[in-house]
């Protein structure tokens, strides 16, 4: 779960760090109240993705009556695919300097990566394309965090000795969104050293694991609901499901995350395009499929359905059965194709022939073989053939 | 010959008396693996599907000398599992729960560092078989013929789905490997690939990669220095769009990192043939 920027500063100032003083506004009148209270602020749009600078959805506001136009045009304002839903006006800061701190999960090293650098306010991976050696990393033990000698000497790799003190304690503060938050992601960027020589945090960034949800049930409460992500999604969490929207338009189910994938991929090189898949996972039980298919059929641009299930512990008998069921049960009439492998295979495709759903033989047929089926409905000119795919 | 696992591998069940447990252990069990113990805290003394349950690892290592371990418990306890077998001298810790949070993983990772002959695979995974010998996980046995090819997969359904069609062509394998689907996890591409190396009856290997991290390109690094193993590859996730967590929790393409083109070129760069479906891959090998 990727919080939004004052909700992280929440989570920053709940660990000890200080933010600039903002409040939330949901509407132009509650950002001009905020103006009137805070004075000169920055109208910020909340959006749980990188990048609004640049999209115009931080405006600067001298007077109540700027923040009320900045959060007229920034409120409902599309970025990356998600509408801001609110703003947060933030006190400006009088800024002195401006630091790069994080924590990130490095893959490669399968641990924690803490990276500080003097040249803060830049995309840090821009940074390390351009500079590698201004970034001072340290990977800190996970059992026991960072320690202080070993925050000084990264404070002084990164050229910023001067700051060794605050910074360090403040990298401990941080540190903690880990073990108390499980977050994957603790970034501060910038981290303002202000004229007066308080050192705050100008942006934050926070991912919180989602694996570690049901250990973090109150984050999920307090922050979860606020954001607004694809609707879709937000059914399919609600009902369990593991679920992603996409933007064309056939709905793919499948069982296993790598086998969902390679059937975009195949549905793709016949030349369509996913909506959106759902991953029923191992042993999928009937009602497991009913609800995938009308999660799935929630789209409206959904024009055809491609199952793909590949039995190791799911059996192609109880597969079978939900698809029946849930077609019926939804009254479905867009074009089916089911692809059915594995335990109890030859069950489940009679079950489906006695339905009248056609079992595909293959995954690559049935793929091209949803294509042609929901061309008509999309205005394709139809399937590619192995030939003419890319 | 096989890596990892054989008939004579003696095995311990983590979590042997739940439902998932219960079934993959009667599995197992069918296939003629060594099923020697299982552990459950507070059922130590019972015994279940045949063999004695003991109430923790150390005991039953203790009672029956078991080298390895599939662990199915759930999520909030697995990370323990992971450690407790490694500190019982367990030398092959197969985790085959779904949804550890990654915070859990990167503690395990750093906790068996001291436990250098411990070797983990997953979690997240299918674990392994070595066909017509003996499995741990939850890859069927009739995906399988024991043959010379050795294949390593991020995901659990696709090697079934290759596995199915290599045997369906008369080409069996030596051992196949799920190392799952998380972003942080034990054995990578490249140890499994090492392993390969290593067994004289493999002779060619199927690398089944997705999107996300860098470990495919690990592996084609390490083939292009000079490998005796005929490879193909796979990479599933081409038309995944950025940002997007496609169902495995490491399957998610950041800015330029981890898409599926980066890792096809790292295999053709190797001199590694890339399929381009998973039909594909029989022809490639052939």
């Amino acid at each position: 779960m990727k919080l939004l920027e004052y909700q992280a500063k929440d989570v920053l100032t709940s660990l000890g760090i200080s933010v600039p003083p903002g409040m939330v506004a949901r509407t132009p009148d509650e950002a001009a109240a905020a103006a009137s209270k805070l004075g000169p602020v920055a109208v910020k749009a909340q959006v749980p993705v990188g990048g609004r600078g640049k999209a115009g959805g931080i405006k600067l506001a001298r007077t109540p009556e700027e923040a009320r136009r900045a959060a007229e045009q920034i409120i409902g304002m599309d970025i990356k695919g998600f509408k801001v839903p609110l703003v947060y006006c933030e006190a400006a800061l009088d800024i002195e300097r401006e630091i790069y701190l994080g924590f990130a999960v490095d893959r490669d090293a399968r641990a924690n990566i803490l990276m500080l650098s003097a040249k803060g306010g830049m995309d840090i991976e821009l940074v390390a394309e351009e500079s590698p050696e201004s970034i001072a990393r340290l990977y800190p033990n996970p059992w026991r965090g960072p320690l202080d000698f070993e925050l000084t000497q990264l404070v002084y790799d990164a050229g910023l000795g001067e700051l060794a003190r605050p910074i360090g304690a403040l990298i401990k503060k941080l540190y903690r969104a880990i073990p108390d938050y499980d977050a994957l992601t603790a970034e501060i960027n910038p981290l303002v050293v202000t004229k007066s020589g308080e050192v705050v945090a100008g942006d934050a960034k926070v991912e919180i694991d989602d694996n570690a949800a049901w250990r973090r049930k109150d984050l999920e409460q307090r922050y979860g609901a606020l954001i607004e992500g694809d609707p879709y999604e937000v059914e399919a969490k609600k009902r369990g499901l593991t679920y992603v929207s996409l933007d064309g338009d056939i709905g793919i189910i499948g069982n296993g995350a790598g086998l969902c994938m390679s059937t975009l991929d195949l549905v793709q090189r016949a030349g369509g395009r996913a909506a959106n898949f759902c991953d029923i996972g191992g042993g999928a039980k009937a009602e497991v499929v009913e609800n995938a298919l009308a999660v799935i059929l929630m789209n409206p641009r959904v024009k055809g359905v491609l199952i793909n299930v590949f039995g190791g512990i799911t059996r192609g008998d109880e597969v079978a059965k939900g698809v029946v069921t849930a077609r019926d049960n939804l009254k479905m009439k867009l074009p089916l194709v089911v692809r059915l492998s594995g335990t109890r295979e030859e069950e489940g495709r009679e079950i489906l022939r006695r339905s009248g759903i056609e079992p595909g033989v293959n995954a690559w047929e049935a793929a091209q073989k949803i294509v042609e089926l929901s061309s008509p409905l999309v205005g394709r000119s139809g399937p590619k053939g192995r030939e003419g795919a890319a | 010959m096989s890596i990892l696992i054989d008939a004579t591998t003696t095995v311990i069940v983590q979590g042997i008396t739940g439902r998932e447990g219960g079934f993959h252990t009667e599995q197992m069990q069918s296939i003629g693996t060594k099923v020697v113990a299982g552990t459950s805290p507070g059922k130590g003394g019972t015994t279940h599907l045949g063999v004695p349950v003991f109430n923790t690892v150390a005991d039953a290592v203790k009672a029956t000398g078991a080298t390895a371990s599939g662990i199915f418990v759930p999520a909030p306890f697995a990370a323990d599992a992971i450690m407790e077998a490694a500190a019982a001298g367990i030398t092959l810790i197969v985790c085959i729960t779904e949804g550890i949070p990654i915070q859990d993983m990167i503690r395990v990772k750093s906790f068996l560092r001291d436990y250098p002959a411990a070797r983990l695979l997953g979690a997240n995974c299918p674990g392994l078989i070595t066909p017509g010998e003996a499995k741990i996980g939850i890859i069927p046995q009739r995906i399988t013929r024991p043959g010379s090819i050795g294949l390593v997969s991020r995901s659990g359904t696709l090697t079934y789905e290759v596995g199915s069609a290599l045997s369906a062509a008369g080409m069996g394998q030596s051992t196949i490997v799920g190392i799952g689907g998380d972003p942080v996890l034990g054995l990578t591409f490249r140890d499994v690939l090492e392993l390969f190396e290593k067994d004289e009856a493999t002779k060619q290997v199927v690398i089944i990669g997705e999107i996300g991290g860098s470990d495919e390109e690990h592996a084609a690094e390490l083939l292009a220095r000079g490998s005796r193993l005929k490879a193909v590859a796979f990479i599933s996730g081409r038309t995944a769009p950025e940002g997007k967590r496609m169902g495995h929790a490491g399957a998610i393409i950041s800015g330029n990192r981890g898409t599926a083109k980066s890792k096809e070129e790292a295999f053709r760069k190797a001199g590694i043939p890339v399929a381009e479906t998973t039909d594909d891959i029989v022809g490639l090998l052939r």
